[in-house]
């Protein structure tokens, strides 16, 4: 793989066949497709990009104004007051604390299990492998159903319970397909040589395993914190007690009752020397986009740095021996 | 003595991941056990030990009646549509790392990626909270058709039964098109250059290149993905859905995974939800032997 994920394109490799760089053709048509190309992905582009934009400029104008739609490309009358504002809601602060916990606490135990039970199942002599190996896989395949598994998590007195967040999540088979694979592809006399030193298999696992596979769990780490943090059927399934409500279920909450809350933040408020004027008074939307902003950020932060890690790890992932 | 310690060896190797086949039992197989509800007549809180067997009572009481027959047929209809949706433009993220591929300027095809994969990173919640800005009554959308005068009144894009499995399919894509679009580029760099070579020699277009060479090589990876596509045609989740559903578009909304999610935790009917959990679930595991047996049949190889 070389460092440059992308590869070079067909068309960037005829420049470097010989030194005679056979030229292609380039015909009319050639020409007007890649334009209409070029404007597509430009476009698409920008849906992609737009709402967050759009959004973060809203969060810091006159919330007049944004709420009556006003704010389509620059903000208009920066403030900052309505982040200092939404963290007055009782209870953000708290499933920002659950939502950080359980991204922290799943990812640490999803990479651990997912890196060793990879590293088991390159084992060639384990007892029942295949066996254990299918067993593990197959459950990519089917599931009970979402009342069984609320039954059963029931059963299991997993409900209102901060580790039904954690422990479902732990064997995930995707990713120690991904895992397997890697340690696969690495030569096997590394382990060979370990071992007839003496090295026990754990000491294999940690010395040997664990720094070569570095850029396979970084794939592993960010799509499993991805999971944590977005996710959002196990606290509306399983979860009651608001003290574990996650950012995203308050997040859904505040969509659906954004105007109660404004209100009662204008209350709060109201006590203060500093009245809030038209333009920084809370409104639903600005309530509702604020909190939203505060729920992507970290991603959008995270993202651009790991961008190029996943992408290789999936190409990894892909290229199945 | 030797293939002993060997054998024992293997066994310990068994011990050390057997805590973690536990834990894939517990969340993974048991629930299935949860299958014997929907035999019994089951409410809360009166424990299943002391629910009556009913047999097949709920499977029946699916099509008891043309009320009941309408609104299971609805949700089917649901379900295959915006799955149809899908299948129809399987195609769509090969086409966008075929094109972006061919893209010369790489500043500008790494930021395309970039921006691209973002959305496949953020939550249902959150796309429905960007959905909310953008389309509500008083989003951006109807701020801009307000501001240039196009109309006086808020379109109300959320709030409409029309076009729903159109919009999901939009969101659908939206959110995971650059992603996709991921495993192709990973395709397209395994080409054998020899093949591009031979083809500029022979003077070929940059289409005709696309055409003769990257397309017959993407089938293989296509085809996979297609077939695993199908092979989960019932189950198209529950979040998007969920978040997205409200009165006015629930008609056209419900798929069978909304469906069971409210029949259960709206409606309080686990035994009738876990009936058609079931049935999903054996309709999908058919689904997938069916399309495994057909990719033996076509490629000589299975995709499970």
């Amino acid at each position: 793989m070389s460092d440059n994920q992308t590869g070079l394109t067909p068309i960037s490799r005829d420049i470097n066949i010989s030194k005679k760089t056979i030229k292609m053709q380039v015909s009319a048509t050639d020409k007007i497709i890649s334009t209409i190309v070029y404007i597509l992905f430009s476009l698409f582009a920008f849906i992609c990009v737009y709402p967050f934009y759009s959004i973060i400029i809203n969060t810091i104008s006159a919330n007049d104004l944004s709420a009556r739609g006003e704010i389509i490309f620059w903000p208009k009358g920066i403030h900052f007051q309505n982040y200092v504002d939404v963290f007055k809601i009782p209870g953000l602060g708290n499933a920002f604390v659950i939502s950080l916990g359980r991204t922290v606490i799943g990812t640490l135990l999803t990479v651990g299990a997912s890196a060793f039970l990879g590293f088991m199942f390159a084992q060639e002599d384990m007892w029942g492998k295949k066996f254990w190996y299918r067993f593990t896989i197959i459950t990519m395949f089917f599931n009970a159903g979402i009342i069984p598994w609320y039954l059963t998590m029931r059963t299991l007195h997993l409900t209102d319970n901060f580790l039904a967040y954690i422990l479902p999540s732990v064997v995930a088979p995707f990713f120690i397909i991904l895992v397997k694979t890697f340690v696969e592809a690495t030569p096997k006399e590394l382990q060979q040589a370990a071992s007839i030193d003496g090295a026990g298999i754990f000491t294999i696992f940690y010395k040997i395993i664990l720094p070569i596979s570095k850029p396979i769990l970084a794939t592993v780490a960010i799509f499993s914190a991805v999971n944590q943090w977005n996710s959002f059927q196990d606290t509306l399934l399983l979860v009651t007690d608001s003290k574990l409500y996650s950012l995203q279920f308050i997040l859904y909450n505040y969509i659906n009752q954004a105007s109660s809350l404004s209100t009662m933040v204008n209350l709060q408020n109201a006590g203060s020397t500093a009245m809030a004027t038209l333009a920084t008074k809370q409104t639903s939307t600005s309530i509702r986009m604020t909190v939203t902003i505060i729920v992507v950020a970290p991603i959008l932060l995270v993202y651009p740095i790991f961008q190029r890690f996943f992408v290789k790890g999936i190409i990894i992932g892909a290229v199945k021996g | 003595m030797r293939s002993q310690s060997i054998r024992s060896n293997s066994f310990r190797k068994f011990l050390y991941i057997s805590p973690f086949m536990v834990l894939l039992a517990v969340f993974s197989y048991y629930p299935l056990y949860g299958w014997v509800y929907a035999f019994f007549d089951y409410t809360p809180p009166i424990p299943l030990s002391q629910s009556p067997f009913v047999g097949f009572k709920w499977f029946h009481s699916l099509v008891e009646n043309q009320v009941k027959i309408d609104q299971l047929l609805q949700v089917i209809k649901n379900t295959f549509g915006i799955s149809g949706l899908g299948i129809l433009f399987s195609w769509l993220p090969m086409i966008f790392a075929i094109f972006l591929t061919e893209i010369k300027a790489v500043r500008f095809r790494k930021f395309i990626q970039t921006v691209t994969t973002l959305p496949n990173f953020i939550s249902w919640v959150l796309v429905y909270s960007l959905a909310f800005s953008m389309f509500s009554s008083e989003g951006m959308v109807n701020g801009f058709l307000h501001m240039t005068g196009l109309s006086d009144s808020p379109v109300l894009f959320l709030q409409s039964s029309d076009h729903v499995w159109l919009t999901m399919w939009f969101w659908a894509t939206w959110k995971t098109l650059g992603w996709s679009a991921i495993l192709y580029i990973a395709a397209i760099m395994g080409i054998d250059e020899s093949l591009y070579e031979a083809a500029y020699v022979d003077g070929a277009t940059r289409m005709q290149v696309i055409r003769h060479v990257v397309l017959p090589s993407m089938m293989p990876t296509y085809f996979v993905l297609l077939m695993l596509q199908i092979a989960s045609f019932l189950n198209n989740g529950l979040e998007q859905y969920f978040v997205f559903q409200n009165a006015f578009n629930k008609d056209t909304m419900q798929v069978l995974d909304l469906y069971v999610y409210n029949l259960a935790m709206g409606g309080g009917s686990y035994s009738v939800s876990v009936a058609i959990s079931m049935l999903k679930s054996l309709i999908s595991v058919v689904l997938l032997f069916s399309v495994n047996g057909l990719s033996k049949l076509l490629r000589g190889e299975g995709i499970v």
